[in-house]
């Protein structure tokens, strides 16, 4: 018998508010959190914009030990994962019916740029500020190895809700998100594990990744009004809103649940991934490999182009993106491209790469908990060549049985995921 | 053993190995490799690439013999760290050795997933570099993606038109074989080819500075006695650079084009965690290691060789030593570790480890733990030692672990198309 998957449990740490709920109401008004960087002083860059989170590690419960040990994107993570958790109810280690053993528990963590923060941070220092080639090994911070190889990052994740099956980091650049969720689905369907803690963080608000997407023109130059900079599909757009954010999910075997009497946000019934073997940055006009992705996603949750309420776009706001996928949804969808809302949050919370998957997938569950189809906000006046309903400005009160999420990223990774409304409550 | 399998998997698809390349410190090419292994040929020596005179460590499984532009087109070297350099030649000679060409198989029938521990980082540290003394313009148009986790498995889609699913896992040493086991995973659901494995460097003097922190690399400063896995004097390990890029494959459509010799099957596969530090509660390692060999429907008597993840740190080498002989009996079974000689090349290193036990295999020959003289008898290792010993090698378990507490598993055995 195939085993079911449910999402029993989320957190999200994004732009414009600290947790999920703040999230939620961001997106249903419709509101930008995207300002003028404020972590360094972004004059010497091509963009200045970004989507920041207010993060209080202290208020978040962080010890002084914790906070010199772990980068800012695995404080994220580890604190979504609190809340993940606590919203699920999951007790992993209890004896009660329907909790996961330490063995049956695993971690997928997505991240696309991993501990940049911190070693910037450390480069810095062990360098002499970046003038030394050869840096100084008297200057090593103890955590430096962790900032290296960034594995560190699921490990705290799983030391945190005490996980003893696979754990692992799935970085796939900007589909990660999607991707590390994508992965965790598969372990629970395949029998390794009957839950996972699964999803992605990213702070890569630093200098070197805001200088590395200003080398390839990719994010935004729209610095004198940084509110309204993201604007995937419209035709005044000019590239991506850099960002920072987490989400994190427990997902569960549907019996499992079901035997402890779980919330089911939704069930993951499709996923596929496809690479378009093209260019490290660059897509083609005709996005063929994601709507191979998403053909192949609605087949394994045995769902219609028809059937699709909403797809969450992966919408970057970069010229190339938006159209690329505007044809990708005509090439899966069909007719039922042009009758289906298509939205992307990233107008609001900007584009925090590895994360931005699972901020995405958390927006889903969301979406169909509450039966509101979040709005494209910034976008007055559409590219003519995007000429689907991109759901401008304002959300929208709609019943979702069935939601189509996608991503593409650098290294030419296109993914898709299909969630459905629980089985009983569909209709 | 536990009973943890809920799902025995259903006849499925064999995923078996057509292809193999490999970039080691002490050989470039499988054969190379394979015959330094076999005689004791050490990559460990002191770093060449900068004067780390005033690094309290200065040894590294380095490898000097490759020239990039003699195996790869000009216009990737601008764009690529060393690491990705050395994955385009392991998956050039895996896919060259397995006879596939970008008109073999099509469209969305091959895939790619590697594992990286560290990124491009030597790339990454020469544009942290520009950026804070010369400025963001001067920073390169490639470090965008020249620097992330995917970038192998990005450039390896590209060179060879593979659109299948891919994905790149991060895991440190452990990594490379949970890629492995995510190869046979997507084989098993329907993709007919992957590319797989894990190549790693970071020899720059940030990546081997930050590679001292982790605390755990030797200070011992002559090359032949500085990694020594089990041994009584283990002191720590030497990082290298370096590892294995496999083709793996389903069975069917590999006979269907005409491909006749296999290396072998990869038959199991599992991984777990540790419990936190100082929960007291023990390694999770025997665990994978149950759970691979009942993955693959293997008894532990069947298994010919174990190659170990051999951390060379007394503590951590005890801990894989009661491991192996709470599964196998003490003395149980023949183990060997060949990184002795190459170092620990993290993502690369479970698939140097899969290549050398597929190696075993053909030619019925365990690779000695080079350097490793007197092993404590509490451990309880049949260890080989000194020579290489010549055996029947039909089954063999490939552990590794992460740092953090990372397992992973590989089963692999002798298979026939």
């Amino acid at each position: 018998m195939t085993r079911r998957v449910v999402l029993t449990g989320i957190g999200v740490r994004a732009p414009g508010g600290s947790g999920t709920k703040e999230f939620w109401e961001l997106l249903t008004a419709g509101r930008t959190a995207t300002r003028r960087i404020s972590f360094f002083d972004p004059s010497p860059f091509r963009s200045q914009v970004a989507g920041e989170v207010d993060f209080d590690a202290q208020a978040e419960g962080f010890t002084p030990r914790e906070l010199r040990r772990m980068d800012r994107a695995t404080q994220f993570a580890v604190a979504c994962t609190r809340d993940a958790l606590a919203d699920s109810g999951l007790q992993p280690g209890s004896a009660l019916a329907g909790h996961p053993e330490p063995h049956r528990l695993g971690v997928s963590l997505g991240s696309a740029v991993a501990s940049a923060t911190s070693l910037e941070r450390e480069y810095l220092v062990m360098s002499g500020s970046g003038r030394e080639w050869v840096v100084d090994p008297g200057y090593l911070s103890p955590h430096m190895f962790d900032y290296l190889s960034p594995g560190v990052m699921p490990a705290e994740i799983a030391w945190t809700v005490g996980a003893e099956g696979p754990v692992t980091m799935v970085s796939d650049g900007c589909t990660s998100g999607l991707d590390a969720v994508g992965y965790a689905a598969q372990l629970i369907r395949e029998g390794s594990v009957d839950a996972m803690v699964a999803g992605a963080a990213d702070t890569p608000v630093s200098p070197i990744v805001v200088a590395c997407f200003d080398a390839i023109k990719a994010t935004t130059t729209r610095n004198d009004d940084p509110e309204h900079a993201s604007r995937p599909f419209d035709g005044s757009r000019n590239g991506f809103v850099l960002a920072e954010g987490a989400a994190m999910f427990v997902l569960e075997e549907y019996g499992s649940a079901l035997a402890r009497g779980a919330h089911v946000y939704a069930e993951l019934t499709g996923y596929a991934t496809r690479s378009n073997a093209y260019h490290m940055t660059g897509l083609k006009k005709d996005g063929r490999e994601l709507a191979e992705a998403i053909r192949v996603a609605l087949g394994q949750a045995r769902a219609d182009a028809t059937d699709v309420d909403y797809v969450n776009a992966h919408g970057s706001g970069t010229k190339q993106n938006d159209r690329h996928e505007t044809a990708a949804f005509k090439r899966s969808l069909g007719q039922h491209a042009y009758d289906v809302p298509v939205s992307s949050i990233k107008s609001m919370v900007g584009h925090s790469l590895g994360a931005i998957g699972s901020i995405e997938i958390a927006a889903c569950a969301l979406a169909i908990e509450h039966g509101i189809v979040p709005p494209t906000a910034n976008l007055h006046t559409a590219d003519p060549e995007c000429d689907l309903d991109y759901v401008p400005l304002t959300a929208r009160e709609r019943r979702l049985n069935t939601v189509l999420t996608v991503g593409s990223g650098f290294g030419g990774f296109q993914s898709a995921m299909v969630l459905q409304r629980p089985e009983g409550a569909r209709s | 053993m536990t009973a943890t399998s809920v799902t025995t998997p259903a006849p499925a698809t064999r995923a078996v190995v057509t292809g193999i390349g490999v970039t080691a410190p002490n050989g470039l090419g499988t054969e190379a490799y394979w015959k330094a292994a076999l005689a004791g040929v050490n990559g460990i020596r002191e770093l060449s690439r900068f004067d780390a005179g005033r690094f309290p460590s200065r040894l590294a499984g380095e490898i000097t013999d490759f020239r990039a532009e003699d195996h790869l087109p000009g216009r990737l070297l601008p764009q690529t760290d060393l690491s990705t350099r050395l994955t385009l030649a392991a998956s050039d000679w895996a896919l060259a050795d397995a006879e596939v060409t970008p008109e073999t198989l099509t469209d969305y029938t091959k895939g790619v997933v590697t594992s990286n521990a560290t990124g491009g980082f030597e790339f990454t540290h020469g544009e942290f570099r520009k950026l804070w003394t010369e400025g963001p313009e001067h920073v390169s148009v490639y470090e965008s993606f020249a620097w992330f986790y995917a970038v192998n498995t990005g450039q390896i889609s590209i060179r060879n038109s593979m659109r299948g699913p891919s994905a790149a896992l991060v895991g440190e040493q452990a990594g490379g074989l949970d890629a492995i086991g995510h190869a046979r995973r997507t084989v098993r659901q329907g993709t007919d080819l992957m590319v797989t494995g894990g190549v790693d460097s970071a020899l720059d003097p940030w990546g081997y500075a930050s590679q001292l922190a982790g605390g755990r690399v030797t200070t011992v400063a002559d090359p032949d006695r500085a990694y020594l896995p089990f041994d009584t004097r283990a002191s720590g390990y030497v990082p290298g650079e370096g590892g294995a890029i496999l083709v793996v494959e389903n069975p069917d459509t590999a006979r269907e084009r005409g491909v006749r010799r296999v290396y072998g099957e990869i038959a199991g596969y599992a991984a777990t965690f540790d419990p936190a530090p100082g929960s007291g509660r023990p390694s999770r390692l025997g665990r994978a290691a149950e759970l691979a060999l009942d993955d693959a429907g293997v008894a532990p008597g069947e298994v010919d060789a174990v190659f170990a993840d051999a951390a060379g740190i007394p503590e951590l080498d005890r801990a894989e030593a009661e491991a192996i002989a709470g599964i196998f009996g003490p003395g149980g079974v023949p183990v060997t570790a060949p990184k002795a000689l190459t170092g620990r090349l993290y993502a690369g290193g479970g698939p140097l480890d899969v290549v050398a036990a597929l190696l075993a295999i053909r030619d019925g020959v365990l690779p000695a733990t080079a350097g490793t003289g007197e092993v404590p008898e509490t451990y309880g290792l049949d260890l080989v030692l000194g020579e290489p010993r010549e055996l029947p090698v039909g089954t063999a378990l490939v552990l590794a672990r992460g740092r953090w507490g990372f397992n992973a598993a590989v089963v692999v055995r002798a298979a026939h198309l």
